[in-house]
């Protein structure tokens, strides 16, 4: 086989590593879009939230210490223990479903029936607050994830391909636990929503309010419970992205990754959002590949690199003009 | 006291106590009265008419029974105790089922799905003791399930049980919804116009369908419709409202020669 082939196989494998994260993001999208017809800005920074409260609980800090400090006059940082990073994750669970209930209180209860235009402006308000509070909370400083999941390179997948093609792949044994998580998430996701009561009433919400009120199901609950999922699934995000680069401000950034993704999925499609994401991590990655340091057709094309800054977003564009529902969102047919 | 007040109709249903009483009622927007200090029950196994001209509030008085209006004033009695003011799911939850005037139906979903919502009430099984008991869930599910298909092959849908509700012609979605608010086992079921916009035909399956329903489940209907002939011929009993008040109460007869009512519909001659 040739190098070039094998290289861009290997380059397409690492992309679909690479979408499987995007979706992740743009899952906790759908979600909310998709129950309450809110497009929450704020998912980037959930997942920075989450990511933040789960390393802060993890290593024992105390939260709002600065805040405590500089009041009191005391100086304390850390209670002094550490926790378990399974026990971490069930407590950080805890403080999204907090979250979600809050929110739901405080914010979205006061802005029912309101323009959609209002609810993202309020959720950009949210996002702002959050990022202040994540801050305020457990400090701006880096911080770095371990929970366990193992990283570096695969070498199972490394040996087999070099024995087969006498060329070794190199796939980062992260990419391919978030794969698995991602599957495992999306399978828990569908099967909640159709096989339970609760994700009956969710499908119903999402669908009808007044019906689903007619037949005795309470918005708060369901507003509050799909919120809760969001949680959850930023703070899956927010783990992986967090073990992967660092938990940082720029991790609530990724929320503007997803957002081309969510064109190209549908924004009402939890299996487009897994596609979509698969199909800007491949494209992007192979692009710069190919046309980006132009290492195929002979390098007829050579763009001089950095093309996955931009890739997305003009993909995103394409769709936008000939197909603005996406690949799986609902077509909009206006009855005359 | 109710069962003195039990009597047989001339086809041999029985009438009961009252389900829902309305006392007093007054609903306002702003400055206007959509309902003025109404009164009137509807007793167990009886089919209830509401009818008036248009903007009479008789869509107003079923969202005031239904929980989506609050009446400024009176008070709604239900099955003999006074009903604090509720959210609409929370009367639903009560046992008053409802459909709506310009269909309320979970369009993306199947009917069976549709159906099924009906059925929210009956399921106690959260997400946890379904994650962990699975075959007591499971068990649930199949009992409403089954629950749900009596419904469905009640009503004659059993062929586009798991069509998406949104390819369904008008008359269809009408049935469905009735079918989800029968799925409830509604002690009190609320119709508003179930025959709007349906031809002859459609008309007299509905009619059929609703007379069913009273008749083999006994269940209580207060139904809405501007389709004089069809009131008459389906209920026990008649409410007449005008400008949001009551013009008048009682059997398809005697509102029929009542001259007020005569004179709301047909106007009056001012000499």
């Amino acid at each position: 086989m040739p190098d070039t082939l094998l290289y861009g196989m290997e380059v397409a494998l690492n992309g679909l590593m690479a979408g499987v994260m995007y979706s992740l993001v743009a899952l906790g999208f759908v979600l909310i879009f998709k129950a309450s017809g809110i497009f929450n800005y704020a998912q980037g920074v959930m997942a920075l939230f989450a990511a933040m409260t789960l390393v802060g609980i993890q290593n024992g800090q105390v939260p709002f210490a600065h805040l405590i400090n500089a009041t009191f006059g005391t100086n304390i940082h850390h209670f002094g223990w550490t926790v378990p990073a399974l026990l971490a994750i069930l407590l950080t669970v805890v403080v999204m479903i907090a979250f979600a209930w809050a929110v739901n209180r405080f914010v979205f209860r006061h802005l029912v029936n309101q323009e959609p235009i209002i609810l993202f402006m309020a959720t950009i308000g949210l996002a702002f607050f959050l990022e202040g509070v994540a801050d305020l909370m457990w400090g701006a400083d880096i911080k770095t994830l371990d929970v366990g999941i193992p990283q570096g390179i695969n070498e199972w997948i490394d040996g087999t391909t070099f024995e087969v093609f006498g060329y070794g792949f190199f796939i980062d044994n992260l990419d391919i636990t978030a794969t698995v998580i991602a599957a495992l998430l999306v399978a828990g996701l569908v099967a909640f929503s159709h096989y339970t009561k609760q994700g009956r009433a969710l499908r119903a919400v999402a669908d009808d309010h007044q019906a689903a009120l007619s037949v005795g199901i309470s918005l708060n609950f369901i507003w509050v419970l799909v919120w809760s999922i969001a949680g959850f699934v930023a703070l899956v995000a927010g783990i992986m992205w967090g073990a992967k680069s660092g938990v940082q401000f720029s991790l609530s950034l990724i929320a503007l990754k997803a957002l081309p993704v969510l064109m190209l999925g549908g924004f009402t499609s939890i299996p487009g959002a897994i596609v979509g994401g698969l199909i800007i991590g491949v494209g992007e990655k192979l692009f710069e590949f190919c046309f980006g340091t132009g290492q195929c057709f002979g390098g007829v094309i050579n763009l001089g690199g950095a093309t996955e800054n931009w890739f997305a977003y003009v993909l995103a564009l394409i769709f936008l003009v000939f197909r603005p529902q996406g690949l799986f969102g609902e077509k909009i047919i206006e009855r005359v | 006291m109710l069962d003195a007040e039990r009597y047989v109709t001339a086809d041999g249903r029985t009438i009961g106590g009252t389900v829902l009483d309305l006392r007093n009622i007054t609903l306002r927007f702003g400055g206007v009265e959509a309902i003025k200090d109404i009164s009137f029950d509807i007793r167990e196994g009886e089919i209830r008419a509401i009818i008036g001209p248009n903007g009479a509030g008789k869509s107003s008085m079923l969202n005031v029974i239904s929980g989506f209006y609050v009446p400024q004033e009176g008070e709604v009695w239900f099955r003999g105790a006074p009903r604090p003011p509720m959210k609409p799911y929370q009367v639903a939850r009560q046992g008053i089922a409802r459909t709506f005037q310009n269909i309320a139906l979970f369009e993306g979903m199947s009917v069976l799905d549709n159906v099924m919502t009906g059925r929210l009430g009956y399921m106690s099984s959260n997400l946890f003791t379904q994650s962990l008991w699975w075959t007591g869930a499971a068990k649930e599910e199949e009992e409403n399930r089954a629950a749900a298909e009596r419904v469905i092959d009640f009503l004659e849908i059993q062929a586009i049980r798991k069509t998406p509700v949104g390819r369904l012609p008008y008359g269809l979605k009408k049935r469905v919804e009735l079918a989800r608010a029968l799925a409830a086992e509604p002690k009190l079921l609320l119709l508003d116009e179930p025959m709007a916009g349906m031809n002859v035909e459609e008309k007299e399956d509905m009619s059929r369908f609703i007379l069913d329903v009273n008749d083999e489940f006994g269940t209580t209907i207060a139904l809405i419709e501007h389709d004089m002939g069809v009131v008459m011929d389906l209920s026990d009993r008649v409410v007449v409202m005008d400008y949001g008040r009551k013009i008048g109460d009682g059997t398809p007869d005697e509102v029929r020669n009542n001259q007020d009512v005569i004179d709301a519909y047909l106007g009056v001659a001012h000499d």
